[in-house]
């Protein structure tokens, strides 16, 4: 089962909170690993999709692990990108990123990997997106973080990290070795 | 990240950024375009309007489609089967279709700096289709596009643009773009279709001799003879011209190095253009053709957002 642990959400004094450290990070993602792998046991059914550009970090972290975890067996494995399929297109521009899915996603069982779910609407973007490429038998979503209670569609994550409580004026942030430098997750207050 | 500019009235007003934006983001649409699904929600509330006072094929049909690619409602106009062929001025027509709640306007004109006066008088994004003499830009684009596909880059590359460069509006976007990002150019043709002065004002190389050009460049963008813009006769015949600046196969092999040849459309075969040439393995004229929608999309997408409103 994901943690969950509230008492940050009232600790008013400090603009910042850890929610998991480095270690954590590890642990979580191994977890989300072996629970992906609970329900996949033929891998050769399903394909993993991490969602541009945030969410590549933790699938290609997750997908390191299942082949740590099952040497030697073929891991299908996609990037994609939603901006296109974005419901703010005219209110924002957003820079595209690469989308890269060299296999075909019919009947297979797809999970869609990304780091926050916060409203939901990048997720229903990205099944939008998705179906564009064929039908998948199914489709099944892994995040590192739920805000849960913050959710704008009725969108619910079958793999969770760690879900929260937050509110709207804080911000999680994700922080990555490539992109950040460390490894970490905070939660910010503005 | 956002484009510096309101309209693409020319490569002109463009800076280096917007130019790999555009082309960075084309790259993406490329992708888009290999799929099952070539359609992306993206301008589902944008409706556009193509405005069509000169004749078009490649370019016409290249923007409706990424028009419809991205979703958009389209609406057609050609000015020989309209209210313009009545009387009624450019402005009008243009207002009377924005008052039916057009968002974008791509329009072709015949006369150079249409859509810049067009620009001056409506809040609606213009696409320049091509203006006149002037420019096309996405054609610019296309090209580069395609450039960078095949070799990887444009900065330090050598670029020939053979033909009539004086009528040509593709010529001057290409310099414009080509200059921009850094490669190198020379125009070649004959002196009668080559403006006075252009080395100086564009900073590029001008040549009169079609093999000296071609020894130089890595790639040869060859313009179509534009018979409808030529009032007074500047070469003797089309079968003279063919036989001083038309490529050729053997021209092309006594080289010793593969040049890639491009072409904007329509060719004029057996005048700019043998036809082994065009179809040859050194073409990549359909290439720039698949590659237009996908930069049109780009360069519509880009525009659409009201960022500033």
């Amino acid at each position: 089962m994901a943690t969950r642990d509230n008492s940050f959400i009232f600790n008013k004094n400090s603009g910042l909170k850890t929610i998991l450290s480095e270690q954590q990070l590890a642990l979580t993602v191994k977890r989300l690993a072996h629970q992906i792998l609970e329900n996949h046991l033929k891998l050769s059914n399903t394909v993993i999709i991490g969602l541009q550009p945030r969410g590549i970090f933790l699938s290609d972290r997750i997908v390191a692990e299942i082949r740590k975890i099952l040497p030697g067996e073929t891991i299908q494995y996609g990037k994609l990108d939603i901006t296109f399929y974005r419901d703010d297109v005219r209110k924002s521009l957003h820079i595209a990123n690469a989308t890269d899915i060299p296999f075909s996603i019919e009947n297979r069982k797809v999970v869609l990997i990304d780091d926050v779910l916060y409203t939901g609407r990048t997720i229903r973007a990205a099944l939008d997106a998705l179906l564009d490429f064929g039908r998948p038998s199914h489709v099944s979503l892994c995040v590192l973080i739920d805000r849960r209670f913050s959710r704008e569609l009725p969108i619910q994550p079958d793999y969770a990290g760690k879900v929260i409580d937050t509110i709207i004026s804080q911000k999680v942030k994700v922080c990555w070795k490539e992109k950040d430098t460390i490894e970490q997750v905070i939660l910010l207050d503005s | 990240m956002k484009l510096s500019t309101k309209h693409l009235l020319g490569i002109k007003d463009l800076n280096r950024e917007d130019i790999q934006l555009i082309l960075s983001t084309a790259q993406q649409f490329k992708e888009v375009l290999q799929r099952p699904v070539k359609k992306v929600p993206s301008l589902r509330d944008v409706t556009i309007v193509n405005l069509f006072y000169e004749n078009s094929t490649r370019t016409r049909m290249s923007f409706e489609l990424a028009e419809r690619r991205l979703s958009a409602d389209v609406l057609n106009f050609a000015a020989s089967s309209s209210s313009a062929a009545k009387g009624e001025t450019l402005l009008d027509t243009v207002n009377n279709i924005l008052s039916m709640k057009v968002d974008m306007v791509v329009m072709r004109h015949s006369a150079s700096g249409a859509p810049h006066f067009l620009a001056k008088h409506i809040p609606a994004a213009i696409v320049n289709a091509g203006d006149g003499i002037n420019e096309h830009p996405t054609q610019a684009l296309l090209d580069a596009f395609s450039m960078q596909e095949k070799l990887g880059k444009l900065e330090g590359l050598k670029v020939a643009i053979i033909g009539d460069i004086m009528h040509s509006r593709v010529a001057l976007s290409n310099m414009y773009l080509l200059r921009k990002m850094g490669a190198e150019i020379m125009v070649a043709g004959p002196p009668t279709l080559i403006p006075k002065y252009i080395a100086e004002a564009l900073d590029v190389r001008v040549e009169y001799n079609l093999e000296k050009a071609l020894k130089w460049c890595d790639v040869a963008n060859v313009l179509r003879i534009q018979l409808e813009r030529q009032n007074q006769p500047l070469f003797s015949s089309l079968r003279e011209y063919n036989l001083a600046y038309g490529i050729k196969r053997k021209l092309l092999e006594k080289l010793g190095k593969d040049i890639v040849i491009m072409h904007p459309g329509p060719i004029n075969r057996g005048v700019e253009l043998d036809s082994d040439v065009a179809d040859g393995p050194f073409s990549i004229i359909l290439n720039q053709v698949e590659n237009g929608v996908a930069v049109r999309m780009a360069v519509l997408y880009l525009l659409a957002n009201r960022d500033d409103d």
